[in-house]
């Protein structure tokens, strides 16, 4: 796996393994008014891979994610990113842990009343004070890499489609060079061949980049294609967890239900069909 | 331990840095440190002051093998580097690259750059086009605002036809947002501004012992102007620009669409009874802020001019008639009317993004105050020429 950032890792006796936990979340108890959503949590994240973590609809998914970013309060628990307590960090650490670390929101969330290169600019603006001209070759460099033309940056959101909407919140979720990838649902509102191209583009950039992704997913073809590692959330823990192979081999009913159900045979003879197009 | 490291002070890492040496027509530069996003603000002047060399250069080696962290900033800027050497007609080639690093390297290859396609800007041109824009704005939203009318009368007569597709529910709950709501502040106001009125008039008249008067003023200025003016401005305020946000909000959710793929005629659905709600809410409102301001402006003669209630209300007797009041009722409703439709364009007109909906909403509250006003206008020169 290509370590973009080899010069922090190297000398690094835990890092080297390729078992270095990014995300550490220890114990997580997360619930609204008296229902419990989760429930004693206990998950890694591990640098270089991607991760698909699945689960029924209100099973937690998306509440995990929120959680580990901090957009919803947990009750209890535990969550390391980096190596660093969210809890105990200051200020100033955390506002370092977010410039490192990218979100990909389920329906874009782009700011509407900014164009598309102005919002890929937005944080690099914040933070990195460039000058203009390279503020606007780099939001031309983050468009080339989320496959879109230039063009598209005078663009506002409302006059894009679907999938373009979902490559240019990539693209913004890019833009300091996180380190972590969140995704919520990147493939939900695609067409299996848009859907496709975006599994082989998180693929592709996931190995320039050398990104750690943490995928919310609902789609058997992006996990078979491209997570490294599936986590399944059930009743508010996780109930499996490991590479395709382990959720095939499971007996837990919804596990089996999930991967082994009609659905899943009849992606499975999909990709097989799909294997003849030409790969990235 | 190291992990702690790496999250607190790790990213910036060791500064970045470019050095050159320049042997006859060749160049051989230095990258070295972190090419990164927290140094590249710091890198660009480095990678400028390369390409201002004044050298007539052949050759560029770029030996990036010291390179210790490296991301799509530093990438870019490599690639910038390279891409100006070869328009200068000099060969230019990396050294030393990392094979984790390449892939980002190509990745940039491909970049496109917009060509600069925004002229020398021309003022005058500018100008003209604006003002050119602005005229043809007006037309576009007179249009829109006749259209809106005719589609809103059409509904209306439809409605006549068969009256059981008429919207009760939804016209009996606008009226309680902009009708029975509005009633608090509505009387606050004009019994605020009766009283004003009524107390300048006393100021102003008792210089000349003219201060029975007032009532005259009073009576004609609130049951003709003041009463009707103030409901609607106040209602183009508060009941206007909600119905523009709802109708802009849903316009941007799609909900328009689909009520007209269910096959309802959204004039019809949304806005008849919104509108229908302000012509019956309006002159109602109208007749309770005369009211208040014709008691305000009692009460303030009575205590501050020491005219007696029974004297000022004899006097309004004599001084009013009965088409004072008629005049104010009448023009009523042609002002909710205009408030209305004025909102319910500027809600469709709304476009996709949020500061969208924030202008329509403005622009709905201003335009339907200006067009009351002139409305008001055509009003007292139609009711003048008709001797009322």
């Amino acid at each position: 796996m290509a370590q973009r950032s080899n010069g922090a890792a190297g000398g690094n006796g835990a890092g080297t393994t390729g078992k270095d936990a990014v995300i550490r979340v220890r114990d997580l108890v997360v619930g609204f008014g008296r229902k419990v959503v989760v429930d004693h949590l206990d998950l890694d994240v591990y640098r270089g891979e991607i991760l698909g973590f699945v689960g029924a609809s209100g099973a937690g998914k998306s509440v995990t994610m929120r959680a580990i970013i901090g957009l919803v309060p947990k009750r209890q628990g535990r969550i390391e990113v980096f190596g660093l307590d969210l809890d105990t960090a200051t200020l100033e650490q955390r506002r370092t842990v977010e410039r490192r670390w990218g979100v990909l929101f389920q329906n874009g969330a782009l700011f509407s009343s900014l164009t598309v290169r102005q919002n890929i600019q937005f944080p690099m603006r914040e933070y990195l004070h460039l000058s203009e001209r390279l503020l606007d070759e780099l939001a031309a460099a983050k468009l080339e890499m989320v496959g879109l033309k230039p063009d598209v940056g005078d663009k506002f959101p409302s006059e894009l489609s679907g999938g373009m909407t979902k490559r240019v919140a990539l693209a913004r979720a890019l833009a300091l060079d996180p380190e972590i990838v969140f995704l919520d649902e990147p493939t939900s509102g695609l067409d299996p061949i848009g859907a496709g191209d975006f599994d082989q583009l998180i693929a592709t950039l996931q190995r320039t980049l050398g990104l750690t992704v943490f995928m919310v997913t609902h789609d058997l073809d992006s996990l078979h294609t491209v997570c490294d590692r599936i986590a399944v959330i059930g009743e508010g823990k996780i109930i499996v967890n490991g590479p395709m192979e382990t959720m095939l081999a499971s007996e837990h009913p919804w596990v089996k239900e999930y991967f082994r159900g009609k659905r899943s045979r009849a992606s499975a003879a999909r990709r097989r069909s799909g294997a003849e197009r030409p790969a990235e | 331990m190291a992990e702690a490291d790496r999250a607190s002070g790790g990213r910036a890492g060791t500064p970045a840095a470019l050095d050159g040496k320049a042997e006859g027509d060749r160049l051989t530069l230095a990258a070295s440190g972190g090419w990164i996003a927290d140094h590249a603000r710091a890198l660009e002047p480095l990678v400028d002051a390369q390409l201002r060399r004044r050298e007539t250069i052949r050759r560029v080696e770029i030996d990036v093998s010291r390179i210790d962290r490296f991301d799509t900033f530093g990438a870019w800027l490599l690639e910038r580097m390279v891409r100006a050497f070869k328009a200068r007609g000099a060969e230019a080639q990396l050294v030393g690259l990392s094979e984790d690093y390449r892939g980002l390297v190509e990745e940039m290859q491909h970049v496109t750059l917009e060509r600069d396609i925004v002229g020398r800007p021309r003022p005058l041109r500018d100008a003209v086009a604006a003002i050119g824009r602005a005229v043809a704005e007006i037309g576009y939203y007179a249009i829109g605002f006749l259209r809106m009318l005719g589609a809103v009368m059409m509904a209306l007569l439809r409605v006549m036809a068969r009256p059981h597709t008429f919207r009760l529910t939804s016209t009996v709950h606008q009226l309680e947002n902009v009708g029975w709501r509005a009633v608090p502040i509505i009387l606050l106001i004009t019994f605020l501004v009766g009283c004003i009125v009524s107390q300048q008039g006393i100021f102003q008249f008792r210089k000349f012992g003219a201060d029975v008067f007032v009532v005259d003023m009073v009576g004609v200025l609130v049951l003709r102007e003041l009463g009707v003016l103030i409901v609607c401005i106040m209602v183009a305020g508060r009941s206007g620009s909600a119905y523009t946000a709802e109708l802009g909000s849903m316009k941007m959710r799609e909900e328009i669409d689909a009520l007209r793929t269910m096959g309802f005629d959204p004039v019809e659905v949304l806005i008849l009874p919104r509108i229908l709600a302000l012509v019956i809410a309006v002159p109602m409102l109208t007749f309770l802020g005369s009211m208040a301001a014709l008691y305000g402006g009692g009460l303030v003669a009575w205590l501050y001019g020491g005219i007696d209630p029974e004297v000022f209300l004899s006097r309004l007797k004599e001084s009013i008639s009965l088409d004072h009041f008629k005049i104010g009722m009448i023009k009523a409703p042609f002002m909710a009317l205009v408030i209305g439709i004025v909102a319910c364009v500027q809600g469709l007109e709304t476009k996709g993004s949020a500061e969208s909906l924030g202008r329509q909403t403005t622009a709905s509250v201003v335009e339907s105050i200006f067009l009351v006003i002139v409305l008001d206008g055509f009003f007292a020169v139609f009711f003048a020429s008709i001797g009322m």
